[in-house]
């Protein structure tokens, strides 16, 4: 009994370490694989079932023609997805970025001054429950263009949770790193750039994720209203035609590129994270 | 200079939630420059309060505190502060914490070469010179103090103030950081005054010891002297009767004449200070 249970150890250890490498790969996909497989699975019965669902694989091939010229241009409502695909991601970043040029600052000023804190809390707390969509006809009426408008939904979207974050992480400064700047009598300048920014910028970044997460998921919806281009805008022009297979690459499409803006910032926070152990 | 730095009926009052605690009251003592003053007494009877008033992170609400003949109004690098848990800042190396420190006060009148070099020569008194471009996270606690303790020295104080410096690490590690404390307050010659409620600490590295009666309303309840010639070797100094003497004496001001939570001398100045020990402990904790 004993040799056999030595023979086994012995095995385990002589085992080449690439072997190991293509096991820790494998166990790692394992996991998404099925996933999706059931996800393909169930969408495949579906399809089946209601004649109204093109299955995966044909919605598949459409996606392989679709992608094969992705920046054609036929004129305004024709383009290729890429650019449609781009013009949501370009609408999401100048919106998000005029977010983070006021929610930051104003982050900073509402967590390092109580009487702004005390001023601005009670409107951040009404304002923030309101769905973006909801600022999108003031949007419109006052820039008097659909692209304006939904930067303006967009932005009003991302500015709340970098202003709560960014607040947030000022108030939790340690009170040990402000006692040494008063020890040293650092000038403010040196303050904000060596102890308030380095020890706010986890907090802000986590502000910044959950931005682009909800602008994200907010333009689809605004491109559906405003109309022009965008991939929320193909989506409702392809349910106009009656394009299903279409408008199930689109879900994907944009679920894919949501994944990969997180997945990018995730990789940048984790850059900034100086939080000691 | 006698009376280099000079404590003047000083009280200390907070504001909580059950009313106002006094934490401190008739605190008077005077510290000749060069001199290595320890403040000893048990836990939250107010040695750091006191400490951060001689910062000048706190306001007293009664009395007056000098430094060099001026009061002292706020915090400044003349009083650099060694802090119990290190207080380095994470996103920075050893150096450039050292170098925060060295160039604010010495910025505006040395060149950058000047600067680097004195960083460099804080962190070789302490030992680190290796250790240099290391984050505080990838060196040991003994590690992140002696930096501590470098970015104070650094600054060349008048007043060297340490609040609990080695209570967060081992016997051994402490030992040695003490050694070296010793070495470097002789010979910059560096007034200190430190925090502690390790006697033998207190008895290797002071001239005076200042014993706190218990608070609330703590106040100086004994102050000794430490005539034990230096330089000071730890290992020579098990065998001095008058290292023991010194050693009985304080332990008898905490453990008979002051002891936490135990039967209440009739003796004892300042007495009643433990039958609110429970109330002192809340506003420690808060």
């Amino acid at each position: 009994m004993q040799d056999t249970d030595n023979i086994k150890l012995y095995d385990r250890r002589c085992r080449p370490a690439i072997l190991d490498g293509v096991q820790r790969i494998v166990q790692a996909c394992a996991g998404p694989a099925a996933g999706l497989a059931l996800l393909a699975f169930i969408w495949k019965v579906i399809s089946l079932k209601t004649g109204d669902i093109p299955s995966p694989e044909t919605t598949f091939e459409a996606a392989v023609e679709l992608f094969r010229d992705p920046f054609y241009n036929n004129g305004p409502n024709d383009v290729g997805i890429g650019w449609n695909i781009l013009a949501s991601l370009g609408r999401v970043a100048v919106g998000f970025l005029l977010a983070a040029l006021v929610g930051i600052p104003a982050g900073f000023l509402i967590g390092r001054i109580s009487v702004l804190d005390k001023i601005c809390s009670p409107v951040i707390s009404l304002l923030r429950p309101v769905s973006p969509l909801a600022w999108l006809p003031l949007g419109l009426l006052l820039f008097k263009a659909a692209g304006p408008a939904a930067i303006w939904a967009i932005f009003i979207c991302s500015i709340w949770p970098m202003i709560i974050n960014t607040a947030d992480g000022v108030r939790r400064v340690p009170k040990d790193y402000l006692n040494v700047a008063r020890v040293l009598d650092l000038t403010e300048w040196r303050v904000f750039t060596r102890i308030l920014l380095p020890s706010v910028l986890p907090y802000m970044m986590t502000g910044v994720r959950l931005s682009i997460g909800t602008a994200w998921l907010v333009i689809v919806a605004a491109e559906m209203l405003t109309g022009g281009t965008g991939l929320g805008f193909w989506l409702w022009d392809e349910w106009n035609n009656l394009n299903v297979g279409n408008i199930l690459i689109a879900i994907i499409v944009i679920g894919a590129v949501g994944l990969a803006l997180d997945a990018m910032l995730l990789a940048l926070t984790r850059r900034f994270d100086h939080r000691e152990a | 200079m006698e009376k280099f730095v000079r404590i003047e009926y000083v009280g200390q009052c907070f504001e909580t939630r059950n009313g106002p605690f006094v934490a401190l009251r008739d605190i008077n003592l005077d510290i000749r420059q060069g001199e290595f003053i320890s403040l000893i007494g048990h836990s939250g009877c107010g040695k750091s309060t006191l400490l951060n008033l001689i910062a000048g992170l706190d306001r007293p609400s009664e009395g007056v505190l000098l430094c060099d003949g001026k009061e002292i109004a706020g915090p400044g690098p003349d009083r650099a502060v060694v802090f119990q848990n290190h207080s380095l800042l994470p996103w920075l190396t050893c150096s450039q914490n050292v170098h925060l420190a060295v160039e604010r006060v010495f910025g505006a009148r040395e060149s950058r070469g000047l600067l680097t070099r004195r960083t460099e020569e804080a962190l070789r008194m302490v030992g680190l010179a290796h250790a240099m471009h290391k984050y505080p996270a990838e060196i040991s606690g003994g590690m992140k103090q002696r930096v501590g303790i470098a970015r104070a020295l650094a600054m060349e104080p008048k007043v060297l103030l340490l609040d609990e410096p080695f209570g967060a690490l081992d016997s051994l590690t402490r030992a040695h950081l003490q050694d070296e404390l010793l070495h470097i307050v002789a010979a910059t010659k560096t007034t200190a005054i430190m925090v502690t409620h390790d006697v033998d600490e207190a008895v290797l590295l002071s001239d005076r010891i200042v014993m706190l009666t218990n608070g609330p309303a703590a106040t100086i309840g004994e102050i000794l002297q430490i005539a034990l010639p230096r330089p000071r070797d730890r290992v020579a100094l098990m065998d001095n009767p008058e290292y023991t003497r010194y050693r009985a004496c304080v332990l008898g001001f905490l453990h008979e004449r002051h002891a936490r939570g135990g039967v209440a001398p009739s003796t004892a100045p300042g007495g009643m200070g433990y039958a609110f020990r429970e109330s002192a402990d809340a506003a420690q904790a808060s």
